[in-house]
């Protein structure tokens, strides 16, 4: 049904993309601004199109820092084998919840879905956290958000929706829920998946809170958290060694936009491969009833 | 066979099963329920190092001493008005955008727009306030447009109360407005073409099409965003107050959430911090009871979130 396009269209084509041009420039500043020269992105006044002299000091500095190195491995540890827990307990609980003979389920559902609307928020669980003896570590990071219940309830509303008669000729064969899951269940799930890795790593890497609340030795700080002290609080005390030359003011001016970007680039990178998949957990989500 | 014996056998059954959930339940009872516990330490004058009921017990001294002080009225209205404002003005937005997004017929052209507006939600939060930051410096781009426009000398719009709402709502549609209409674009596809064929029968425009079929149909999908919004009103954007807000800009900026971080956390008067803390969770309970209840009574019944 195509019909032909009017004054109308165009009014609309041209006021989105202006929309989105304006949404994504601040981000093409920053991009462009790491590449600049400091003096000149300071007289800028935050407009700029193009890189104004043009220099890669601004990565040098911002790699050659202690903290902003560290940070970084710091950050994809973190999220790798954060990631990794949260994936394994999410399937396990999922599976085991979404398996109908399961006696006990309606109850057990009912003990998780009230954890989404009620919760002691961030004060007992610090307290929780330290009583554990988990402070200043990273499992003080992985375990207070190990299971996302939303994210669990998915899972469980997709296993519950694959065709029973593959698990069940595998049961007569001999095969144990382990077994089920892992043979006939996961290969299945690959969509699913996808769509948890990503929550979760984007959620992970973007995390600073838990980490401001539960980390004290600057050694162990994620990245978003050295980003903070650099592009929020402005003082970089957190800077590790001064690096060459400068106070630290000056040198959190030059870094600013190099960190800024190095923080955001990975999701920047793998944006365009699994942005479909987002909009899938999404749509996944909203079945839930 | 008894009843105790059959239960018994249902239970050996699912052994592997309750091998799975049970890290899940430790998880739950660990840091979801656990913390529930956690709240008697509002009834006490609490020492970090305690346990949740080694007291002294103080009764509802904490409540009191909350309930009496300057800050309770101006953490409420700054709660309420923060998630007030974003409400009215985000709201509406990812519905409008995603109508105009269904007015788009080139498919290429809507499915880049669409993908480049969700960039935002992903970007960090640091990231984001970053940007906030220097865009409203006193050398940034608002200031460089204003100057442009030939306002007078630069605004620290960060260190006025009177921006910080401003800033709180319009940054958080920059973020929201894409991610938030997709739900709102896979309810569009779902409405019957032969709908709009019959109303280009009766010579319907493209903007009454809009209005009353598309609308009407996004109807329940808007009602049930609604009341999750409402029920969601006491909660703003904690992370992002905490890194934008100032004392500077205390009387708009400070909210409840913010408030206990600094009370309980940074001055380690937990027993305090957690009355005012249990005193929010109560609203937020009643907020989302509400809004559930009123949609069950608009809808009868068929909309309601349990």
């Amino acid at each position: 049904m195509q019909q032909k396009k009017n004054v109308f269209d165009y009014v609309i084509y041209v006021f989105l993309g202006a929309m989105v041009v304006c949404m994504l420039y601040p981000f093409w500043y920053l991009l462009v601004a790491s590449f600049s020269d400091v003096a000149k992105v300071n007289a800028s006044g935050g407009m700029m199109l193009w890189p104004q002299g043009f220099t890669l000091e601004n990565y040098k500095i911002a790699l050659g820092n202690e903290s902003v190195r560290s940070g970084f491995i710091n950050s994809v540890i973190i999220v790798v084998v954060g990631t990794a827990l949260n994936l394994f307990f999410t399937t396990i609980s999922a599976y085991a919840l979404s398996r109908k003979w399961l006696f006990g389920r309606k109850q057990l559902m009912i003990f998780v879905s009230i954890t989404m609307f009620v919760g002691g928020g961030f004060l007992p669980t610090y307290l929780i956290v330290r009583g554990l003896g988990l402070y200043n570590t990273w499992f003080a990071l992985w375990l207070p958000g190990l299971i996302a219940t939303w994210n669990m309830i998915m899972m469980r509303t997709y296993f519950q929706q694959m065709p029973e008669a593959l698990e069940e000729s595998a049961k007569i064969d001999g095969a144990n829920d382990w077994q089920v899951l892992w043979h006939i269940i996961l290969p299945m799930s690959k969509p699913m998946l996808a769509v948890m890795t990503l929550f979760y790593a984007v959620a992970i890497w973007n995390s600073w809170f838990s980490a401001a609340i539960f980390l004290e030795d600057r050694t162990l700080y994620p990245l978003q958290l050295v980003m903070r002290d650099i592009l929020i609080t402005q003082n970089a005390s957190s800077l590790m060694s001064a690096g060459e030359g400068g106070s630290k003011p000056e040198i959190a001016k030059t870094l600013k936009y190099a960190v800024a970007f190095i923080g955001t680039a990975p999701i920047l990178i793998v944006y365009p491969f699994v942005q479909k998949y987002f909009e899938k957990g999404v749509m996944l989500g909203s079945l839930k009833e | 066979m008894t009843r105790r014996q059959i239960i018994w056998l249902e239970i050996k059954k699912c052994k592997i099963l309750y091998m799975m959930i049970a890290p899940a339940v430790a998880y739950y009872v660990i840091f979801s329920y656990l913390p529930l516990v956690g709240l008697t330490i509002a009834f006490q004058d609490f020492v970090p190092g305690n346990g949740f009921f080694d007291g002294p017990w103080v009764g509802l001294e904490n409540f009191n001493k909350y309930f009496s002080s300057y800050y309770f009225w101006r953490l409420i209205k700054n709660t309420f008005m923060l998630s007030f404002w974003s409400l009215v003005w985000g709201f509406p937005m990812p519905i409008i955008f995603a109508l105009l997004l269904n007015e788009i017929r080139v498919e290429w052209y809507k499915r880049s727009i669409q993908t480049l507006s969700y960039l935002p939600h992903f970007v960090p939060m640091v990231v984001v306030c970053g940007i906030i930051i220097d865009a409203t410096g006193s050398d940034g781009l608002v200031n460089t447009f204003r100057s442009m426009l030939g306002a007078g000398s630069p605004l620290m719009f960060l260190q006025e109360p009177q921006f910080f709402r401003s800033i709180y709502v319009a940054s958080g549609i920059w973020q929201e407005i894409g991610w938030s209409s997709i739900i709102y674009l896979a309810a569009l596809t779902s409405i019957d073409p032969t709908l709009y064929e019959a109303a280009e029968v009766d010579g319907a425009g493209r903007i009454r099409k809009m209005v009353h079929i598309t609308l009407p149909c996004l109807m329940p999908t808007i009602t049930v965003l609604f009341i999750l919004a409402i029920g969601g009103m006491m909660g703003s954007d904690f992370e992002k107050i905490l890194l934008l807000s100032k004392p500077l800009t205390y009387d708009t900026s400070d909210v409840i959430s913010t408030f206990v971080y600094r009370k309980g956390l940074q001055e380690g008067d937990f027993g305090f911090a957690m009355a005012v803390n249990i005193f929010n969770m109560l609203i937020n309970l009643s907020l989302v009871a509400f809004a559930n209840y009123t949609a069950k009574k608009s809808s009868q019944g068929e909309t309601s979130l349990w």
